[in-house]
């Protein structure tokens, strides 16, 4: 375990655990700097910022949505269309805590090894995002998130609090239990790789952001040890064989390819998608 | 490939339209479970929601589920005991197994009631507008004022209300913030004893927030005065029916002159009798 592989990996839990006890301050103490939770929160009793994906399926269901939250769905939308979509997934979100545990597991357990004939596309979260605009619009409610395990397991920390079971966290464990295992025995990276429709958002909003990483294959030794650890192996098609940036709107900007690589082979670039994209032409 | 097609198999076309119906059947079976759980999420009818709440159907559509109602209303200044210790807010966020569509604000007031804070902390805390600031502000002054609001009715139980066996109790009563207002004592002769007599309390609808001061003061082991959402708690005369003595209520029904409010059925065909008047034997 040396610090330098682990650079990304650490300053990602500082900002998910980071956020999670502001968020949870915020209601125990008051605390002013981030209030609400993940799906509405108040930074410095000023800013509003909304979950876009929430917003859009409240729109479905025909809501008339405030002012306040429309600005607050903006500005996160621009922030992760900037900095990259799905930097959520890997900076933000409390599930991806939960998820990374089951697949660090499946790695320690050997499980990955191990051949299963379980096999599901990764474009199912695409048609659950539709579907859940689709069941909005029937059921007359956000529908995603009444089911969401991702706002479910935020609340259930951010609003803390004695009169609930099991140490406050209540039932919403379930939620997160389920998803834990099927991670770790049933499909690798199953919840945030192929179903989660929350990804699925972000991975589209994030088509033009500013931030990717970036592939040298001059200096790659082909370990491969970054396809081991990357929960969305297939943006890393080009490893080995051509030096572009990753522009697949599934990738997470973990970075954690970026903390196994020993050779220096990928990094963090600021560029333009289309820049690129004219590039590869 | 080819042999496949030969053989008459699998052609591409086959593929291609097993393919659609593939992903047909697995969305509507998803999309089945999905709106099965949505619509069973929001069936929770007796759920209090916090003031200036829509109504419950725009309010579950609109509601964001953030918090910071719930936030807002437990960290209120005034809302810590003698030692400062704080105290839990009325409001609470639904979690899995409350039976409530999930992170929506709602309370109990046996365990916490509203307290009617002037300042209204958790209306303007709304980012989404399911809680509307224009439902707590008087119209004439522009200015926030609580007593508008309308989260639910106070329902009394006469079976186990005390007051209404004879007992003296006039704990909700004196719970009420709009006292003398929305509850009121009626007295009442008690004929079982001769000499003594009753003091009913008796809800005013029209005034009564439904804040649940009054169910989390009542002495019964069970409340026997309880908040029930307004919609749930209250009938409906409709049009039919109209207080000839009140000018108010002759406007109300002169708006329905346009419908048809003439009952047509088997027995309406015939006129009627005035058997009263006409002295006619049966």
């Amino acid at each position: 375990m040396k610090l330098s592989n682990n650079k990304y990996l650490i300053l990602r839990r500082i900002v998910q655990i980071g956020l999670l006890f502001l968020y949870f301050a915020g209601n125990m103490w008051g605390w002013s700097i981030l209030k609400g939770d993940i799906s509405g929160s108040l930074l410095f009793n000023k800013v509003p910022l909304n979950d876009p994906f929430a917003i859009l399926q409240m729109f479905a269901a025909g809501a008339v949505v405030g002012i306040n939250a429309l600005i607050g769905a903006l500005i996160i939308a621009l922030f992760y269309g900037i900095i990259g979509g799905r930097a959520f997934c890997s900076w933000v979100c409390p599930v991806n805590l939960v998820t990374d545990l089951a697949a660090w597991l499946r790695r320690k357990l050997l499980i990955d090894k191990i051949e299963r004939k379980v096999w599901i596309s990764r474009n199912i979260r695409y048609y659950v995002l539709f579907l859940a605009l689709i069941v909005s619009a029937i059921a007359g409610l956000a529908a995603f998130e009444v089911i969401s395990p991702i706002t479910i397991l935020n609340r259930n920390i951010a609003f803390l609090d004695t009169r609930a079971a099991f140490f406050g966290l209540g039932s919403g464990l379930g939620f997160i239990a389920a998803i834990f295992l099927f991670d770790l025995f049933v499909v690798k990276n199953g919840w945030c790789g192929h179903i989660c429709p929350l990804g699925g958002f972000y991975s589209i909003i994030g088509k033009y952001a500013f931030f990717r990483v970036k592939h040298n294959s001059e200096n790659c030794t082909l370990c491969m040890k970054c396809k081991e650890v990357c929960p969305e192996v297939q943006v890393l098609h080009m490893i080995g064989k051509k030096s572009i940036a990753v522009n697949d709107i599934e990738c997470t900007n973990c970075g954690r390819c970026i903390d196994v690589c020993d050779d220096d082979a990928l990094g963090f670039i600021v560029s333009t998608y289309i820049k690129k994209s004219k590039e590869l032409k | 490939m080819a042999g496949e097609e030969k053989k008459g198999k699998v052609s591409s076309r086959r593929r291609f339209f097993t393919d659609i119906a593939y992903k047909v059947g697995l969305t509507s079976m998803g999309g089945l479970l999905f709106a099965g759980y949505a619509t069973k999420a929001k069936s929770s009818p007796l759920t209090l929601r916090p003031p200036a709440a829509l109504e419950e159907k725009e309010f579950l559509k609109t509601c964001i589920k953030c918090g910071l109602c719930a936030e807002a209303c437990r960290n209120r200044p005034q809302n810590k005991d003698k030692d400062g210790n704080q105290l839990p807010g009325t409001l609470k966020m639904a979690r899995a197994g409350d039976n409530k569509t999930i992170g929506t604000p709602y309370f109990v007031p046996r365990d916490v009631p509203c307290f009617m804070c002037e300042d209204i902390p958790c209306v303007p805390a709304c980012p989404t507008g399911a809680l509307d600031i224009t439902k707590v502000t008087n119209p004439k002054t522009n200015e926030m004022d609580i007593k508008l609001m309308k989260m639910g009715v106070a329902v009394v139980d006469v079976h186990s209300c005390i007051a209404f066996w004879g007992l003296q109790c006039d704990a909700c009563y004196r719970a009420c913030p709009l006292l003398d207002e929305a509850i009121k004592l009626v007295y009442d002769r008690n004929s079982r004893t001769g000499k003594h007599a009753f003091l009913k309390p008796v809800v005013d609808a029209d005034v009564c927030t439904g804040c649940g001061l009054c169910e989390k003061a009542c002495v019964t082991e069970k409340p026997a005065i309880f908040v029930l959402p307004t919609d749930v708690a209250l009938g409906k005369a409709g049009d039919h029916y109209v207080k000839g003595w009140d000018k108010k209520d002759q406007q109300r029904a002169g708006n329905r002159a346009n419908k048809d409010i003439t009952t047509h059925d088997e027995r309406s065909k015939k006129s009627a009798t005035d058997y009263l008047n006409q002295g006619l034997e049966f």
